[in-house]
């Protein structure tokens, strides 16, 4: 496997740019997709995240980080918040931002969480809640650049008002796609709703895949010791964990 | 059968991707790193980290041995590489490949 290169900045730290909201739409009843103008924007590879920052009028400032979930596309990226009910800076983003309105962002950021469309290795990817975003990067990079490497997505939910990008998941023809629910599954459901189980994952060992796993450290935790426990090569799985999660 | 545990809390290495732009030009988080207690060799992505406390702590995900730390007040930025014999960082050679090693 070739070794992903570091790639050198050639101006110094990385700058914060200010983005403007030019187009917005829900996702679910608690999340939202916000679409930025970048000025300057580099670019950058699918799973990669980037920091927000806020700064009220008395200079109080928090920052956070966001995985891009739009294939790239000049200067434009698209970020979906999920709303945390006792978030500081989702609230915000989610019921208040309007558009035209500025907001500072820093990135690309993280080169290790990515997916490189010139490798031709099978991708399992693995979502938990929100976690299906930098995923959604990598499906809609694949499609866009017209790739055929073999790819399957399982996308775990609590109930089915949750699930994120739903009509492009299930139109996604050659992308084995399932979706398991662990609260309540829909009425023609033939799967319990449940925690992913090593059933979920089934037999796609075979085909040596690299796996993706992104979404709250609980569940990166049991879906990354599930694979281990089927025999995944341990070092072609990457994770992402975005921290106490409700599931 | 469910056992209930804490719900871990730290992140992925990727998380100390961002803090530290404000020190390194290249992405550390895909930096190689050898840890001093045990010997693991991973990349900092891969690191456990901990943004509880007033910094970041990055521990080991065999031993749990603390790697590295990074505080930063709005004057100064703090790493404390206690944790690591070693970071090996691929660099791209002058025709942009990556170079070989």
């Amino acid at each position: 496997m070739a070794r992903a290169a570091v790639r050198r900045r050639l101006t110094g730290p990385l700058p914060w740019r200010v983005a403007y909201l030019v187009a917005a739409r829900a996702e679910t009843p608690t999340s939202r997709t916000l679409v930025l103008q970048v000025d300057g924007w580099p670019g950058h590879r699918p799973g990669q995240h980037v920091d927000l920052r806020l700064t009220a009028e008395d200079c109080y400032s928090v920052q956070r980080g966001y995985s891009v979930a739009s294939a790239p596309d000049g200067e434009r990226i698209e970020l979906t918040v999920q709303l945390l009910a006792d978030g500081e800076v989702s609230p915000f983003l989610v019921h208040d931002y309007a558009i035209g309105d500025p907001v500072e962002l820093r990135g690309p950021i993280g080169g290790w969480f990515v997916w490189d469309p010139a490798d031709s290795q099978p991708v399992l990817l693995i979502g938990g809640g929100s976690g299906i975003v930098p995923l959604i990067a990598i499906l809609r990079t694949r499609r866009a650049v017209g790739s055929s490497t073999p790819f399957r997505l399982l996308y775990s939910v609590r109930t089915p008002d949750d699930v994120y990008y739903r009509d492009e998941l299930t139109g996604n023809d050659d992308v084995e796609t399932t979706i398991l629910y662990t609260r309540s599954a829909p009425g023609d459901s033939t799967r319990l709703a449940g925690r992913l189980t090593a059933d979920d994952i089934g037999g796609w060992r075979d085909t040596h895949p690299r796996a993706y796993i992104c979404g709250p450290t609980g569940f990166v935790e049991a879906a990354s010791r599930l694979l281990v426990t089927l025999h995944y090569a341990a070092r072609h799985i990457r994770t992402e964990r975005f921290g106490p999660g409700g599931d | 059968m469910t056992e209930q545990r804490p719900e871990p809390t730290y992140l992925d290495g990727n998380a100390l991707a961002g803090p530290l732009t404000d020190l390194f030009i290249v992405d550390v988080a895909q930096a190689s790193t050898c840890c001093v207690g045990c010997g693991h060799r991973c990349r900092v992505a891969e690191l456990r980290v901990y943004l509880s406390g007033p910094g970041a702590v990055a521990r080991c995900p065999v031993c749990s041995g603390v790697v590295l730390r990074y505080v930063r007040t709005s004057t100064t930025a703090i790493l404390d590489l206690r944790g690591t014999l070693a970071l090996s960082v691929q660099l791209e050679t002058a025709a942009g490949e990556p170079g070989q090693s």
